[in-house]
């Protein structure tokens, strides 16, 4: 399509930007590391973090996805740290990203970004190295959760992960009475118009994801690593997608409503969408398709300029201890990253510790394949991959059609 | 007694000084009535507008997405040359032209029998039902609509119920134009009606003189004097339409992306104010033509 020339501008310059910045890199005899380190070292690579955390400064002003503050552990926190909590609530990955570029001046302490997020933003110069010795909890995170990729650079933690969960295939009983075993179901004509899929150009990993079972010749290894080829064959199909789509959910709640409705019978979706369904008693139920799934993880990061580091330190050790991460996962049907919450969880409600996968082995993240920026390096070093900024604007062609 | 008798001269004779001052230079009392209104004007509207056309020539960074004053023409190039923005920009254009037609064919009989019809009682009350409406808030209308047409809505409730199939017309096309067609009635109605109201009864008696039946008046005499306030409502209805993006969002379906969509994505998700900027540049444009071609009709005498 015209799409790809549009963007080739910028994609070109930013080729030579990148080829040149890995090429002064090699001759000064550095070497990049795997999982998704770009050439230039982020701009707050070299800021030390703090050793020690300090009386709290009163004050702390959270960038969070709805419901991660809830007053229910927000209270206790405030009540023995002295740091009162002002949360921002951001609809997406993309307003995180733009309130936390327009918060330079030192207005925000913290965002719970999520991996799609977290390259822009470490890359952008909008969030510091963390010290996870100062979060005693650290040493019982899952291994996977403590040098994510999404959120790890060389080595430096970018922020503390918090939570995470699958992207899962959420589907009306009565119309499929056995569960589908494949992402099929979202690209079969003959469920036009009972489809629907988040409005997020993220989504384009969910095509690569299944074009890496169905056409194992693209060679596509990491969705979110994606050469032309592999590119275009992801966006062919969104666009023979389409057709079937009966509408591109823009909120959670919305994709609620349209199962509720009846308006659509299959849909990617969070289990947050499938627990609020069950619980109004509609006939849903979700599955991870063989195929495997993409995820999300979350991460607490600490902006550049934050005016209240003591109190965001308090609060990471706060919300990574066993209690706190099994209450946030139960109110929000997400998993923590924490491997002593499982008790926890039991405790508050039986099962949902193997419902949510908490007690996973660690082969199970082998087949989740967490979100994170679409970067133009790719893992070998060469930058060939395509960066996000033409995710989203291929995104807007296949939506907008 | 005595001493407010003393005090009110002085405090008079102040207040005097500056009234005179004022009469003797009327550019002073000008000036001092117009800055208020005209600074706002050039510094809220016109500087935003100017802001906004010099932002759509700059470029962002792709990758950290901070802006890069570096000028060019890229965004227009891709906005004209992109088939992708030429579609959304068509979808925009043509559904406020469809509303707006609708909306005018809804509106004049309806205008018509309050202003000429009814009986003042009638008329109040007609009033009052055209603008009852605009109290609730947009999205509240929007969202009754969504009840209304969704699958197991209202709409499908009833047609099952006298045995006809369901109608899919939740989360499409034709769902924004009934639910734009609805919303900005009001704006049609509310112009065509005062300018109907213009049109002097004697006009009428000439015309019955003359040997013209009703249906022959309203169209010699009615419409062609009503006209400009049909125009003047149409430009209600079609920029509204035209900048609206939260009825896509609310009830369009998966191909009902309107301009201010990409707009807002381009700004809340992509961060690419600059492409944003030059993107709504063309609604602009297009109003702006729009603007011309309405004072042509005599749309601002009917205001």
């Amino acid at each position: 399509m015209n799409k790809a020339e549009a963007g080739s501008g910028v994609w070109f310059r930013l080729v030579t930007l990148a080829a040149t910045a890995a090429v002064a890199l090699t001759a000064c005899g550095t070497t990049t590391g795997p999982g998704g380190s770009t050439a230039a070292p982020p701009p707050t690579a070299n800021m030390k973090p703090q050793t020690e955390i300090g009386p709290g400064e009163g004050q702390l002003n959270l960038i969070a996805w709805e419901g991660y503050t809830d007053t229910s552990w927000v209270k206790p926190f405030t009540a023995s740290t002295g740091c009162k909590v002002n949360a921002k609530y951001a609809g997406s990955s993309d307003e995180m990203v733009t309130l936390m570029a327009g918060g330079g001046g030192g207005q925000w302490d913290m965002v719970s970004a999520s991996g799609d997020a977290d390259l822009r933003l470490i890359y952008g110069g909008d969030v510091r190295p963390m010290n996870p010795d100062l979060i005693p909890d650290f040493a019982d995170f899952q291994t996977y959760f403590k040098t994510p990729p999404y959120n790890t650079i060389n080595g430096v933690h970018y922020g503390i992960s918090l939570q995470w969960g699958p992207n899962v295939l959420l589907y009306n009983t009565k119309k499929f009475p056995i569960a589908p075993t494949s992402w099929s179901v979202l690209y079969d004509p003959a469920n036009k118009g009972l489809i629907t899929v988040p409005d997020n150009p993220i989504q384009i990993a969910d095509a690569a994801l299944y074009l890496m079972s169905t056409q194992p010749n693209l060679g596509i290894k990491d969705p979110y690593e994606l050469n032309q080829k592999q590119f275009d064959a992801a966006i062919a199909l969104l666009k023979q997608q389409r057709p079937l789509v009966k509408k591109y959910w823009p909120l959670a709640g919305d994709e609620i409503q349209l199962f509720a409705n009846g308006d659509v019978m299959v849909g990617a979706a969070w289990p947050y969408q499938t627990i609020t369904l069950q619980a109004a008693k509609k006939p849903v139920a979700d599955t991870i398709p063989t195929e495997g799934a993409t995820g999300w993880g979350d991460t607490w990061m600490l902006a550049t300029n934050a005016p209240h580091p003591n109190c965001a330190y308090l609060w990471t050790k706060y919300v990574s201890t066993a209690k706190v991460q099994a209450q946030q996962a139960i109110f929000f049907g997400e998993t923590p990253v924490n491997s002593k919450a499982c008790s926890q969880m039991e405790a508050l409600s039986a099962g949902s510790c193997k419902q949510y996968h908490a007690d996973a082995v660690s082969s199970y993240f082998d087949t989740i394949k967490f979100w994170k920026t679409p970067i133009a390096t790719c893992a070998d070093g060469s930058t060939t991959c395509i960066p996000y900024s033409t995710w989203q604007t291929a995104w807007t062609s296949v939506t907008s059609s | 007694m005595a001493v407010e008798a003393a005090r009110r001269p002085r405090k008079t004779g102040g207040a005097a000084s500056l009234q005179s001052l004022l009469w003797r230079r009327p550019w002073l009392r000008a000036l001092l009535l117009l800055t208020p209104p005209m600074g706002w004007f050039a510094l809220i509207y016109l500087l935003s507008l100017a802001l906004l056309l010099i932002t759509a020539f700059w470029q962002i960074d792709s990758f950290t997405t901070q802006i890069v004053q570096v000028w060019n023409l890229d965004n227009f190039r891709t906005i004209l040359l992109d088939p992708t923005y030429r579609l959304v920009i068509g979808r925009t254009v043509l559904m406020a032209a469809a509303v707006t037609v609708t909306d005018a064919i809804l509106a004049f009989p309806f205008a018509y029998y309050m202003a000429r019809v009814a009986s003042r009682r009638t008329q109040t009350l007609l009033f009052a039902a055209v603008l009852l409406p605009l109290w609730a808030s947009y999205i509240a209308r929007v969202y009754s609509w969504i009840l209304i047409l969704n699958h197991s809505g209202v709409l499908n409730w009833s047609l099952q119920s006298i045995g006809l199939p369901p109608a899919n017309i939740g989360y499409t096309n034709v769902a924004m134009w009934i639910v734009f067609s609805y919303i900005w009635l009001p704006f049609m109605i509310i112009p065509t009606y005062a300018a109907m109201e213009r049109v002097p009864e004697s006009l009428m008696e000439a015309a019955a003189d003359l040997g013209a039946r009703r249906w022959r008046a309203v169209r010699d005499v009615v419409l062609p004097l009503a006209f400009p306030g049909v125009v003047a409502g149409s430009i209600f209805t079609f920029s509204l339409t035209l900048g609206d993006y939260i009825t896509p969002i609310l009830v369009g379906g998966a191909g009902s992306t309107f301009i201010g969509n990409v707009v807002y994505s381009s700004v809340g998700i992509a961060n690419n104010v600059p492409f944003a900027a030059a993107l709504a540049t063309v609604p602009v444009a297009i109003m702006a033509v729009y603007l011309l071609v309405a004072k042509r009709l005599g749309a601002f005498e009917a205001l």
